[in-house]
């Protein structure tokens, strides 16, 4: 039995199959499609209207955009133009891009002045770069600290000695935290660190800066609020309220967190009220109502109101994401961190928030994103942003009657902001990702 | 399991240095802790002589864990008094920060901060609470890691290595702060068990060199061979304590005899 049965069993190969292709129908993108377009009959029929659809949207869009008019004078000039090379379906007219970017973007800053919003920008760069990218030498840590100061006075102008004033009581506020915790304690050094700047800036700041600019006069054109709109205002209003939203959430967020009673219910009553009305609600109120609660000879310019306001708003958004965070955070870690000593400062810095904040990145960005797009809606409050410039544009009897054109290249120039801000968070998420949990 | 546990190591403990002096290292007064009106830990008392080496044990719930984690203040109590290193506990925070820092502990589920290396976690405490210039707590920290047998893996992160290596870097990590007294906190039980006894020789290791530890723990045969008292807790209270040899053979309390014969499996 086993004789007979060895000789279906035993097996010696002699030559080796050698390494073929898969069959045609295996490989390649005749694979890819058959896998992904036509896996079954109802995906299949769902590919075809698809592409239809697509096509569709196409044929009708393609035309007008890529045989857009770009050089005419109005939009009745651009209806000639048209109609003289026998175009029979609509058009686009981005000669009003052609005409009038400067306006969109700059709103009515002078012209001969354009270098002093884009010299900041630049400046903006240089100064977020280190802290966006870890590798950058710290020593551009520098830039981001005059930054601010540098920025405002470019694009407001006036007396230099005014921001050097100003970022001064910075200087007093961080001279009383490092060195005066000896003299007066932690608590003491902290509340010195935030009354004696306020008080400076309050009493001393304007006319210190007055006295310098008297003996040693530098300045350069001073710009009414009034002038700044387009893009410009957009990204000032957005990027000072992300940049001072952020510490300010994560501050709100800890209070929130916090066991001691009464800064735990500020923070809930903060975040509560803020979150539960409308954000154009809080722009009507910066705009019309902060100046009966102001005294009358202080005027406070209603740009600076907005950005108060944006921000504000946005930290309470952050303060619940940060909150997110931090409640996803094991008890582990707070302990880990307790058992070696280190105080809640540090604690914070060192192990929790690096954590927290991680973790909460996307939603960050969101708000951050959210927040951005939201400084249209300062046009209600009469503030001359990219959609209230295109009603301005309208108002010329040139440009009278023309939306889309406009509006697409509004939607672009917001899309390439909020995309690249997406997509740097992206890769940040992957940087940070340590490959735990 | 048997009557030794099957974790103990090969080598001969050696107890030339696990001296135990009169120096009180913690004192436990008549202490007591609620969880809002559950009464968890009631009337401890307890003293721990410098160089001693405590396990206790007890069934779940019975308060083990709270208790070793008042005496680094992560819980706190409501009644008596705790004074360890001759200060006392109170709600000092400067007070709660030095004795942590004095008090290393370690969890069951280790705590290694995700986000840092394996070096920077054992650098962190000494160069913020410590002030230890960074090159100097690198070095030290680096002696630690070699004494835990993963000197190899600074460069990691706690994420890639397994569960008895992120133990013995807990381990490590405590012990870059120099602490005069360990507690552990069932720190084998989250572990498989060949890791059980790396963790347990670097336990053993850390008890020859004199250390006074303070350990919640079910390995029997850990308590047999390093321990110099043995504490069984049973409903937040002291049931019973006595030298590991006669505390396993001859057990006075009932719950303690009923414990041990569950947990050895007689
Ligand atoms: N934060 C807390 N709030 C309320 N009750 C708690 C809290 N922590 C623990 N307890 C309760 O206190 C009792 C003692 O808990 P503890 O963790 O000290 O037990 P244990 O002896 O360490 O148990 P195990 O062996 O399971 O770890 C348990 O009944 C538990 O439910
Ligand atoms: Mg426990």
């Amino acid at each position: 039995m086993s004789d007979t049965h060895a000789q279906s069993v035993q097996f010696v190969r002699g030559t080796m199959i050698p390494e073929q292709d898969p069959p045609i129908t295996e490989k390649g993108a005749l694979k890819w499609m058959r896998e992904n377009l036509f896996s079954s009959w109802l995906n299949a029929i769902l590919t075809v209207l698809s592409l239809y659809v697509i096509y569709w949207v196409l044929a009708h869009i393609l035309p007008w955009t890529v045989g857009g008019i770009w050089d005419a004078e109005s939009l009745s000039q651009c209806r000639d133009i048209r109609d003289a090379s026998g175009i029979d379906y609509n058009v686009a007219c981005w000669a009003v891009i052609t005409d009038r970017w400067h306006q969109l973007l700059f709103g009515f800053y002078p012209s001969e002045l354009y270098w002093r919003p884009i010299l900041a920008l630049i400046i903006f760069g240089a100064a977020i770069a280190p802290i966006l990218f870890e590798t950058l030498p710290r020593k551009m840590l520098i830039v981001s600290i005059a930054a601010p100061f540098l920025a405002y006075w470019l694009l407001w102008g006036g007396s230099v000695w005014g921001p050097i004033a100003v970022a001064f009581g910075f200087g007093i506020g961080w001279a009383i935290v490092t060195y005066g915790e000896s003299l007066l304690g932690a608590l003491g050094a902290i509340i010195g660190a935030i009354v004696v700047p306020v008080l400076y800036w309050l009493f001393l700041a304007g006319p210190v800066g007055a006295a310098l600019q008297a003996t040693l006069p530098i300045g350069i054109a001073q710009i009414g609020s009034n002038q700044f709109g387009g893009f410009m205002l957009a990204i000032i209003i957005g990027v000072s309220a992300i940049v001072l939203s952020l510490p300010l959430g994560i501050l709100l967020a800890l209070g929130r967190q916090s066991d001691l009673f009464i800064i735990n219910k500020c923070s809930v009553i903060f975040i509560e009220v803020i979150r539960g009305v409308p954000l154009i609600v809080w722009l009507f109120t910066a705009s019309l109502l902060l100046n009966y609660f102001l005294p009358p000879e202080v005027s406070f310019d209603l740009m600076l109101r907005v950005i108060i306001m944006v921000t504000l708003f946005a930290s309470a958004y952050i303060a619940e994401v940060v909150r997110g965070g931090l409640a996803a955070l094991p008890r582990g870690q707070y302990e880990g961190a307790d058992s070696l000593g280190l105080d809640y400062w540090q604690a914070m810095r060192l192990i929790i928030l690096p954590q927290a904040l991680k973790i909460s990145i996307p939603g960050i960005v969101s708000t951050f994103i959210g927040l951005f797009k939201d400084t249209t809606l300062v046009v209600f409050i009469g503030l001359l942003d990219p959609i209230g410039l295109s009603q301005a544009i309208r108002a010329d009897s040139a440009w009278n009657g023309i939306y889309w054109e406009l509006f697409i290249f509004i939607g672009l120039c917001f899309f390439i902001f909020c995309f690249s801000m997406s997509q740097y968070s992206q890769w940040l998420e992957r940087k940070l990702n340590t490959g735990h949990r | 399991m048997t009557e030794t546990s099957p974790y103990a190591t090969d080598h001969v403990v050696d107890r030339s240095h696990m001296k135990v002096s009169d120096e009180v290292a913690i004192e436990i007064n008549n202490m007591n802790k609620w969880f809002g009106t559950f009464h968890v830990l009631r009337d401890i008392d307890l003293t721990v002589y410098r160089g001693e080496r405590i396990v206790i044990c007890g069934p779940s719930g019975s308060g083990k864990s709270t208790l070793i984690r008042c005496v680094n203040a992560l819980e706190e109590h409501q009644q008596g008094k705790i004074v360890v290193d001759g200060t006392e506990l109170s709600n000092d925070l400067k007070n709660i920060d030095k004795i942590r820092s004095e008090v290393g502990m370690c969890f069951q589920h280790f705590n290694l901060f995700p986000h840092l290396t394996i070096l920077e976690n054992c650098t962190l405490a000494p160069i913020w609470v410590r002030k230890t210039p960074k090159r100097e707590a690198e070095e030290t920290a680096m002696h630690f890691l070699k004494k835990v047998k993963i000197p190899e893996q600074a460069d990691k992160y706690p994420g890639q290595l397994s569960g008895g290596q992120q133990q013995r870097v807990a381990i490590a990590r405590s012990l870059c702060m120099r602490p005069r007294i360990m507690l552990f906190d069932e720190p084998t039980s989250a572990l498989d068990p060949e890791m059980i006894k790396e963790v347990l020789d670097t336990m053993i290791e850390l008890a020859e060199e004199g250390m006074t530890m303070l350990c919640v723990t079910h390995e029997m045969g850990f308590a047999r061979q390093v321990a110099n008292r043995v504490i069984f807790m049973d409903a937040g209270q002291i049931v019973e304590q006595n030298e590991p040899e006669p505390f396993f053979t001859n057990p006075q309390s009932e719950r303690t005899k009923l414990f041990l014969s569950q947990i050895l499996g007689h």
